[in-house]
């Protein structure tokens, strides 16, 4: 400190570079805390795949398992149902699923590996609910009259088609995800792994 | 008035008198005593809504006594007991069941939620009637403001807690609105769960952060606030300063001191406030389903949406203004615009006091349009609110986008017409209406 209201610039200069350091630490001091808000090693480790059997599963039937958490649908569809896909193609978002939310296997008109067997991730795309079963033509389940058949999101009213891809004009950005998966026979799914993993 | 200095206690030789000596000479007991109650003056013109204020503290020690005493047996942990049942799931039940008053406790606990809220608004409105929020009263606001976003963090984190359907995916979607930010979304919603689902680590946070983080730093807000008013002293009806016209001795003139006056007037409101209090909490603690909804009483089902969700009462403006936005802007998607619009709704409080340039502050002195525009944004308040409880539907998406739009049309365009209005003249002492 000086007397004469002087300046000395050698202590000042000592003064901002003690504070710099001493904040770069305090800084420094964060990391243990954000990173252990992160996911842990456990929860990492916790994505295994999921084997399912799909021999009892009937047509116009619906199974949903868990898998990271989620609840993954395993879709028989009907021919009714799969009738109704290129019809829709004009009223859905992303019709030739043009959007990363597929494997390579799965990008074509169903969206699926067999052409009934359907396999996706049953959380909308929006805000992560997990929309219900709409199998139903017309307004029979509360749904407008034109409505071909799909799934509706009970949050915020998206609307899928049996192919999980996204009605125009809808809070839902993307289509459902279709998870890898792979077949290990013709009834058993492994979901989580495909062929490159396998 | 707060701020200023008063002579320390001088004993009068009685045992009482020299301990407060003794601890007046160490510590400022008399100088906080008589700064914020007994010579604190308040304006004597104090009406009806001015009692939500202290109710607001009120009820924040109902929830801080019987939050100590949930905690007791409530467990954070979202894993499955033998009989299948999520074990905070189970330990809720076992509270309402099993621990003798348990379900009392519970039942303040999350009345109390509710209470703070239906408080809270009241008092915020109470800032728009009479202009609370103006020059010099702007930081008293800004703390206010902080005040209101720490309760809505504390009452979210609290309602994931009983681990019901609704918790679950309540916080799901919550969570996941982060996700919508561009760039740094998807993994900030994953910093936020402490996982890739909604699940034993965030349920983990969320009670931390209910029970420690958020309200620590409430009381440090609630302090900020209360003292913030102290200096600057509070506003009334008339949305005159008090401190204008003073005594001999530098006394108010309109003042009388908040001790024992307002505190004998506030418990007044008081009894009233805990007989509606109880009322709810023994007659209809789930307050129609508005309290505590339905799908909670079941357990959190990860693969399993329930058919209608809809977020507690409080939050049900927002979440319509959320379900609004439905048109992509700028190459970014609706979603985002949804969470921006939320966002700003609850933000945009804080600006008031540069929004607002009328040049009187109470709305005894405001012509019609700042009256019609009040009426109407609460109507538009209401109506979001209403539609926020319901499921998603063209129609109501319709008349809350008109709402939204009023809504922000209420702040973004309060710097012209609230300028544009008939004005009387303000009265020169505060008039007892």
């Amino acid at each position: 400190m000086s007397n004469q209201g002087k300046m000395d610039c050698g202590r000042r200069r000592l003064v901002v570079a003690t504070a710099a350091v001493g904040g770069a630490g305090a800084v420094a001091a964060l990391v243990p805390f954000v990173s252990s808000l992160l996911p842990s090693e456990r929860a990492k480790a916790a994505g295994a795949p999921v084997e399912v059997d799909v021999s009892k599963l009937e047509s116009g039937q619906m199974m949903t398992v868990e898998w990271r958490g989620k609840p993954v649908w395993i879709i028989n569809r009907t021919k009714e149902m799969l009738e109704t896909l290129p019809k829709l193609d004009g009223a859905v978002a992303d019709p030739k699923s043009d959007k990363d939310m597929q494997p390579a296997y799965a990008k074509n008109e169903h969206r699926s590996i067999k052409p009934e067997l359907m396999v996706v991730v049953g959380i909308c795309t929006h805000l992560g609910c997990s929309p219900s079963s709409k199998f139903k033509k017309g307004a029979e389940e509360g749904m407008p009259g034109d409505w071909l058949g799909g799934f509706l999101c009970p949050c915020h009213g998206s609307t899928f088609d049996f192919a999980g891809r996204v009605y125009k004009a809808k809070p839902a950005p993307t289509n459902l995800e279709v998870p890898p998966h792979v077949y290990l026979s013709d009834t058993r799914i492994l979901i989580g792994e495909d062929k490159k993993g396998a | 008035m707060a701020g200023g200095t008063y002579e320390k206690y001088k004993s009068d030789g009685s045992i009482g008198g020299n301990i407060l000596e003794w601890v007046d000479a160490r510590f400022p007991a008399t100088s906080m005593w008589k700064g914020h109650l007994s010579e604190y003056y308040a304006p004597k013109n104090f009406n009806f809504w001015y009692f939500f204020g202290s109710l607001a503290l009120l009820v924040l020690v109902i929830q801080i006594v019987t939050g100590i005493f949930l905690v007791m047996h409530y467990k954070p942990d979202a894993a499955l007991n033998a009989n299948g049942v999520p074990v905070a799931f189970a330990s809720v039940e076992y509270i309402m069941r099993d621990v003798p008053g348990g379900w009392i406790i519970r039942y303040m606990h999350s009345t109390g939620a509710s209470a703070f809220f239906i408080v809270v608004y009241l008092h915020m409105f109470r800032g728009l009637l009479y202009g609370s929020y103006r020059k010099p009263r702007e930081l008293t606001w800004l703390f206010g403001v902080g005040i209101f976003l720490c309760l809505m963090g504390e009452a979210f984190f609290g309602y994931l807690l009983p681990w019901g359907q609704m918790s679950f995916w309540g916080a799901q979607v919550i969570v996941n609105l982060f996700s919508a930010i561009p760039v740094i979304g998807p993994d900030l919603s994953i910093l936020i769960r402490g996982d890739f689902v909604v699940g034993d680590a965030t349920l983990n946070r969320f009670f931390s952060f209910h029970v420690i983080a958020f309200p620590l730093v409430l009381l440090g807000l609630i302090a900020a606030h209360v003292l913030a008013l102290h200096e600057t002293g509070s506003n009334n009806p008339d949305g005159i300063d008090i401190k204008e016209k003073k005594d001999a001795n530098g006394i108010p003139l309109d003042g009388i001191p908040f001790h024992p006056y307002y505190t004998v007037k506030d418990i007044v409101g008081v009894v009233v406030f805990l007989m509606v209090f109880s009322a709810v909490m023994f007659f209809a603690p789930e307050g129609g389903g508005y309290f505590l909804e339905t799908p909670n009483f079941y357990p959190a089902d990860p693969l399993k949406t329930p058919p209608h969700i809809a977020p507690v009462w409080y939050f049900t403006p927002y979440y319509s203004i959320l379900r609004a936005m439905v048109w992509n802007f700028f190459g970014l998607d609706a979603k985002f615009w949804g969470v921006v619009g939320m966002g700003a709704s609850v933000v945009i409080f804080a600006f008031l006091p540069w929004l607002d340039r009328s040049p009187v502050r109470s709305i005894r002195y405001r012509g019609p349009i700042y009256k019609t525009m009040l009426t109407i944004f609460v109507i538009c308040f209401f109506i979001l609110g209403y539609l926020g409880t319901l499921s998603p539907s063209p129609m109501g998406e319709l008349i809350s986008q008109v709402c939204t739009v009023f809504y922000f049309f209420f702040f973004l365009g309060m710097p012209w017409w609230s300028r544009m209005d008939k004005f009387k003249p303000v009265p020169e002492r505060v008039t007892m209406k």
